[in-house]
């Protein structure tokens, strides 16, 4: 699986980061989503679905 | 226009906990329908919580409140043509680098940074609240002040002046204010904003506004009308919300000592619980009014360009298609999903610290005072019915 963002989208209001920090951050200048672990396995796997669910724009995508 | 508009818009709840009867009716009968908006035009209404996120989050429907086709939600209209614009009226390609200059004071990681300090203005209010004569107004004393507090400084505007905002701020809210009223209070706040903006020029401070000032010069995209209608925007919007979020959520806590028991029992599930009052009271839930630009089907029902959209997030908070027994308050259903910030590119930007305020209000409340105790019949209560962001002008308790 593999996290896919679209900064375009990106309103930056952090429900990824809140929702898994070891997966998420924001840019300190923007605030829009950085990726840290595009890769998530194990537990992970569940929150990156979860981020995916709560992003309130639509940004991130989720590759099986 | 041929079809009768079966209802008119704003309604009024009948019960304080719940959303106006009207809004689950239409939901479930006619889940786009046409209401009469009170300067005689007229609107449709979304209220299924998957077509509200699909109004909100589609370019095919604006934001542009100076558009004049836009639909207006109070007598005579809010916004003049030719007013500063600010983020929350532009769509893109405007919108992001304007949402985004400002964006990175509100990330999580910064918020964070501010909880010592929130928590030292909640213990203090609690201080002075417990000092005071009793019964007391949780109002006055920690649902207003503290989110104030909060915002003055994170902008650097002097919070003794808050007498002053909370006078021009209830006015621009309230249904019944007359249009002229209305503008005079926008345009005190508007000048105020622009004099200290002004002030800050020369020697800019370590606060948002100063940082904005240096980054906007830099960017070569300083104007100081501009940054005083954000800075405007920031103000209102981080008092009234969280304050009336507080209250209200004082009383549903206290309605429901069980799920109090569980927060209190584990402060681990107080943002669950954060998240669960936000969706149960959406408190703000007409300011998601959209213009359609280009047609577009949404629930079965074609919305043409030209045609007002109101996005109803109360509604769709309690739509049965996304939470179970929507219209029970439970902190652990698990309800992030829900639109009380809006949803799409113009989701609140204070959302995080929102939650991060009413987290350490109710976290440190109910710890401090275990005794906490409505000091009134909540059918006493003084609910605003009359404001467009629901709330209580008081709120009496004892301890
Ligand atoms: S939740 Fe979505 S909009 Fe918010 S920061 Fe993350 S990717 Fe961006």
């Amino acid at each position: 699986m593999k996290i896919i963002a679209d900064t375009g989208k990106c309103v930056g209001a952090g429900q990824c980061v809140l929702t898994e920090p070891a997966l998420f951050d924001q840019s300190e200048d923007d605030g829009t989503v950085i990726v840290l672990d595009d890769q998530p396995e194990g537990e992970l796997v569940e929150k990156a679905r979860e981020a995916v669910h709560v992003c309130p724009s639509q940004a991130l995508l989720l590759q099986e | 226009m041929t079809t009768v508009e079966k209802h008119e818009f704003p309604m009024t709840r009948t019960c304080p906990f719940s959303p106006p009867p009207a809004y689950e009716e239409i939901r479930e009968e006619e889940p786009v329908s046409k209401v009469g908006l009170p300067d005689g035009g007229w609107a449709w209404v979304v209220t299924r919580h998957e077509d509200v996120r699909t109004v909100l989050n589609d370019r095919r429907f604006s934001a542009d409140r100076q558009h004049p086709d836009f639909p207006q939600l109070v007598k005579g209209g809010f916004r003049r043509q030719g007013d500063e614009r600010t983020m929350i009226t532009m769509d893109a390609p405007e919108h992001g680098p304007a949402r985004k200059a400002v964006l990175g004071e509100f990330t999580v990681r910064r918020m964070e940074a501010l909880r010592p300090r929130i928590q030292e203005i909640v213990d203090g209010q609690i201080d002075a609240l417990l000092a005071g004569p009793k019964p007391g107004d949780l109002v006055e004393a920690l649902s207003l002040p503290v989110p104030s507090l909060v915002i003055c400084e994170m902008l650097g505007v002097p919070y003794a002046d808050h007498d002053f905002f909370q006078t021009h701020t209830a006015k621009l809210i309230k249904r019944a204010t007359t249009p002229e009223e209305r503008r005079a209070a926008f345009d005190t706040i508007r000048g105020y904003m622009e004099d200290l903006i002004a002030e800050k020029e020369a020697n800019p401070p370590d606060d948002l506004l100063g940082r904005q000032i240096v980054k906007l010069r830099e960017d070569g995209a300083y104007r100081r009308a501009s940054l005083a209608a954000t800075g405007f925007l920031l103000l209102v919007a981080g008092h009234e919300t969280t304050a009336n979020m507080i209250s209200l959520s004082t009383v549903a806590f206290l309605r429901n000592p069980e799920q109090l028991a569980a927060i209190k029992a584990d402060p681990g599930k107080t943002l669950d619980a954060v998240e669960e009052m936000l969706r149960y009271w959406t408190i703000v839930d007409a300011a998601t009014a959209r213009l359609c630009v280009e047609d577009i089907e949404v629930g079965g029902q074609l919305i043409r360009a030209g045609e007002g959209v109101l996005a109803l997030g109360y509604a769709a908070n309690r739509d049965p298609r996304a939470f179970d027994d929507p219209d029970e308050l439970d902190i652990e259903r698990g309800a992030r999903h829900h639109v009380a910030f809006g949803f799409g590119p113009h989701q609140c930007l204070g959302q995080n610290l929102a939650r991060m305020e009413l987290q350490i209000v109710f976290d440190t409340l109910f710890r401090r005072i275990p005794t906490l105790a409505l000091a009134a019949d909540v059918d006493d209560l003084p609910f605003k019915d009359d404001a467009n962001i629901y709330g209580l002008y008081r709120l009496p308790v004892t301890w």
